[in-house]
């Protein structure tokens, strides 16, 4: 409880931790979108033919659709001409090391707390880092080739493992799936590649860390994972962004796909500048995440702590196509001042015996509004299923929303779904009970808040816990009293 | 001619044939927001899961010709208790007193037509209170019906009035020579420290098409006591969308049971605008759908004022090709501190051909609120099966005994017992056949 009380007072100020600019030559193009930058972009990484003519037809796609309005989030329109859509620190050859990456650079990593030395030396975390557009450096790349793991870039995977990108790119999130993953179809710059060979265990953690930091500039980043037969990996991805009075769009698009008994963990973080106390800035975080489990007794499991952002907006899916499998969520999602998050899950079970489990917690706080949207779908088909949802919101202060929209769909006699949610505030007991033993309120509403959201953080693995519930206290801090 | 030109014609004859009151300035923007918005596709999210729009492929028409009805065929649908209570008579979509029975005193009991309630004493309350739930209904079904308000139905509880005998509706709609389409409205008022209990039902005579478009308006006042009914029991050949827009302005108690056994395309809006602190709803509903089915239940409780109480449960069972959806909405806004709200779902589906669709949803911008939902889908309990064969008792006979025990926990809902035995055999007689 001291490190967290230490840590409340360290950050008395509220101030977003994260919010430093790096300086550092950054390869731009002018702003705007038309099917001359999209050439550009593919031309810039050096693409293969099909793949310029696959981000040709996401763009000609997405000119026919409309931005989706249904969420329940406000903001004003995007102008899609006023984004930058390719911003690359400049770099004259390919990196070897981690010796050659700019020095700069380290130090803003450092500065985030994720020295990649550090964590090469202490950890054993392979980090790929994303920074605006494109992928800086990986490390621990040898150590993972020997056993057959590929952990690169996806713009490395395009050149290298091409049958491999070409196979599953866009398999779980077609590329006409919704507005922004069309957008991001045809824009995305760059993203993370990582392929788990049969029967491998992936030794080590894998992550990226996404980083916006020029100015006006979208990041439309790309994850593709896959995990052949009966293999594991569990993925780490956090996010972060300099301060900045005007909004910026982060659309990404994340897929997994799981074969037969592979499992895959995802976990995020994400923490990009929610905009200030009056609303001004902050990430537009509306992103695509889907994963599709294969084959049999495959799994899938989503966690995510989102505490930044000035809207979120996505919904990690599992489609459980094999029979047997599993799809997992969990999901913290914390808001404060003017934040607006709508988030949830979809599970859509397909397969015979296949089970979900949604857990989402959400906190609103300040003048922020929380929405739980999910969808869980028993199909014809989907003999056996089985889901179980839980959503709890809790809300600090009487200025703030909590709302929950839950969707459940059964086409099967046999499934059974179940879903219940509870809208409270902390009870006066609870605070009570910790005052009368001399905990100040503010660390009581963060004990009992952490409790809250226990049971999603004991998914993350023990690096991201130990940071998200930091992140947890600081996004609290100055919503109490 | 199509539906649409039709409805043209008939708004236009229909505003022709009398002086303007506020009755035809309240139609003409009904028939303005039909024109707009049409009628609702599942294109809309409150209509996603229900279609209505293809049930207009046919042609429907209004039947104008209310003697066709006589008082022979209301004996044949008349709910148990009809001898203590008063009875009124709606024919496709039209209120026709002269084959309503009212056994309660006049000064007990105030019912006329919506335009003579207009040209009386009443004329302020009207012009209040009537088409207020276009602010929460704003889809062309709900539309519709404003623009076709006519010889709509008008209930006042005077003050202090505690009605012993209850009041029957019933919705008659005659299908023998083509589709009909009805749309009966009305408004009532249930003054401070008033009672009322009141039932509706629905019947349709011939075999063609029949639609109907009820709306249902409610006032209720200060330490007022409604309790409500409905009960949908009608051939495959009847759809219907019914709302009814509860107001509560003042602290009052409302008692509502939605029962829905039988019908093609079934969709229930039932609104509960708790408008004063301290309010009380409870909101039952049953569903036991077979065939081809479909029942949809929207609920929507608006907490605008605190220390409001509401408890909503509504349970189904979908077999055959049926399906049943429910959709709950809680709104707690800014000022309803203290807002205890409770909802829960529960569904049994029988069949792979059956679908539940179910949304329970919580809007929540107060913070000193408790409110919770719950929604479950799933099958009997086969243990509670197992023992039952166990003992002999063959296997269509213990479903229905589960499916009866399932029921009845609405079914207990239901208080006035004459009515409550009558429902309870429809349920036995409807889950018996298969």
């Amino acid at each position: 409880m001291n490190e967290d009380l230490n840590m409340l007072e360290q950050t008395a100020l509220n101030d977003y931790k994260y919010g430093f600019v790096t300086d550092i030559d950054t390869d731009i193009i002018p702003k705007g979108l038309n099917e001359a930058v999209v050439e550009l972009i593919s031309k810039k990484k050096n693409e293969p033919e099909w793949m310029l003519n696959w981000r040709l037809k996401a763009y000609a796609h997405w000119l026919k659709l409309e931005e989706p309005k249904w969420p329940n989030v406000k903001y004003p329109p995007i102008n899609y001409q006023d984004i930058i859509y390719y911003a690359a620190p400049k770099k004259k050859e390919q990196l070897n090391s981690l010796n050659e990456v700019d020095p700069e650079l380290l130090r803003t990593f450092e500065k985030l707390g994720i020295s990649l030395n550090e964590q090469k030396r202490l950890t054993g975390v392979a980090v790929d880092v994303v920074m605006d557009s494109v992928s800086i450096a990986t490390s621990f790349k040898e150590q993972l080739s020997e056993i057959g793991v590929i952990f690169c870039s996806i713009s490395e995977a395009i050149q290298k493992h091409p049958d491999l990108v070409k196979k599953h790119l866009g398999s779980v999130v077609p590329m006409t799936d919704n507005y922004f993953a069309a957008l991001n179809s045809a824009v995305f710059t760059d993203g993370s590649f990582c392929y788990i060979p049969k029967g491998v265990r992936c030794p080590m953690e894998l992550s990226t860390y996404f980083r916006i930091n020029a100015e006006n500039s979208g990041q439309f980043e790309r994850t593709l994972i896959i995990a052949e037969e009966e293999s594991y990996v569990s993925y780490l991805e956090g996010c972060t962004a300099p301060m900045r009075d005007e909004n910026q769009l982060h659309a990404a698009v994340v897929e997994l796909v799981a074969m037969k008994k592979a499992e895959i963990k995802y976990s995020t973080v994400q923490n990009w500048y929610p905009g200030d106390k009056d609303g001004n800035g902050g990430i537009y975080n509306f992103v695509t995440k889907r994963g599709m489990c294969q084959g049999e007794h495959s799994k899938i499991s989503w966690t995510q702590v989102e505490t930044g952002s000035a809207i979120t907006w996505k919904y990690p899916s599992v489609i459980l196509k094999g029979d047997h499998s599993i799809g997992e969520f969990y999901s913290v999602a914390f808001t404060n001042h003017h934040q607006q998050a709508d988030t949830g899950t979809k599970m859509i079970h397909l397969g015979k015996n296949t089970r979900s489990r949604i857990v989402s917690k959400g906190i609103s706080a300040g003048q922020s509004q929380n929405s739980y949207r999910g969808l869980v779908r028993a199909s014809k088909g989907a003999t056996n299923a089985r889901n179980y949802s839980q959503c709890d919101s809790l809300l600090l202060g009487d200025k703030c929303g909590a709302h929950t929209f839950p969707y459940i769909e059964v086409k099967n006699k046999t499934a059974i779904v179940e879903h219940e949610a509870t809208t409270s505030k902390i009870g006066e007991d609870q605070l009570f009970y910790c005052r009368q033993r001399g905990i100040d309120a503010e660390t009581a509403v963060a004990m009992i808040v952490n409790g809250f959201a226990k049971e999603v953080m004991n998914q993350l693995p023990m690096e991201f816990a130990i940071e998200a519930q930091k992140l947890l206290a600081i996004s609290m801090e100055g919503s109490v009293g | 001619m199509t539906n649409v030109n039709y409805f043209k014609d008939q708004f236009e004859q229909l505003q022709d044939s009398g002086p303007a009151t506020a009755i035809t300035e309240l139609r003409t923007d009904g028939f303005d927001t039909f024109n707009k918005s049409g009628l609702p596709t599942y294109k809309l999210e409150e209509w996603k899961y229900t279609n209505i729009s293809s049930l207009f492929d046919k042609e429907y028409q209004f039947a104008n010709d209310a003697q066709a009805v006589q008082l022979s065929d209301i004996d044949a649908i008349r709910l148990a208790g009809y001898e203590q209570a008063n009875e009124l008579i709606f024919v496709n979509g039209r209120f026709i007193p002269a084959l309503s029975t009212i056994r309660s005193a006049a000064s007990q009991l105030i019912i006329l037509t919506l335009e003579e309630a207009l040209k009386g004493e009443y004329q302020e309350l009207v012009k209040t209170h009537l088409g207020q739930s276009s602010i929460y209904l704003k889809d062309g079904i709900h539309a519709l019906n404003t623009s076709f308000i006519q010889d709509g139905l008008f209930i006042l509880i005077p003050k202090g009035q505690q009605l012993t005998q209850p009041v029957y509706i019933y919705h008659i709609a005659d299908a023998r020579q083509q589709n009909t389409l009805s749309q009966p409205r009305s408004l009532i008022f249930v003054e401070e420290n008033a009672k009322l209990q009141l039932t509706e039902t629905y019947t349709t005579l011939g075999t063609a098409e029949s639609f109907t478009n009820e709306v249902l308006e409610v006032v209720v006042k200060e330490n007022a006591f409604v309790e409500y009914y409905k009960i949908q029991h009608d051939g495959l050949n009847a759809s219907q969308v019914g709302s009814t827009h509860i107001h509560q302005i003042g602290r009052s108690y409302v008692h509502t049971v939605v029962v829905s056994l039988n019908g093609g395309v079934i969709r229930n809006n039932l609104n509960l605008i708790l408008d004063a602190a301290g309010n009380e709803t409870h909101l039952y509903g049953l569903y036991l759908l077979k065939g081809k089915s479909h029942v949809d239940n929207h609920t929507l409780v608006d907490n605008k004022q605190p220390n409001c109480f509401s408890n909503q449960l509504y349970k189904g069972i979908a077999g055959d090709a049926s399906t049943g959806v429910f959709s709950g909405r809680i709104i707690v806004q800014p000022d309803a501190q203290k807002t205890n709200a409770y909802q829960s779902n529960k569904n049994i589906i029988l069949s792979d051909q059956a679908t539940i669709n179910t949304k329970p949803q919580l809007e929540i911008f107060a913070d000193d609120v408790k409110c919770s939902h719950g929604c479950t889908v799933g099958q009997l309990d086969e243990e509670a099966m197992f023992y039952l064969r166990a003992r002999g008792i063959p296997k269509e006979a213990a479903e229905v005994l589960l499916l009866e025990a399932y029921a009845a926990d609405i079914l207990v809902q239901i208080k006035p017992e004459p009515l409550r035995n009558h429902i309870a055999e429809l349920i036995y007689e409807h889950l018996s056949i298969s």
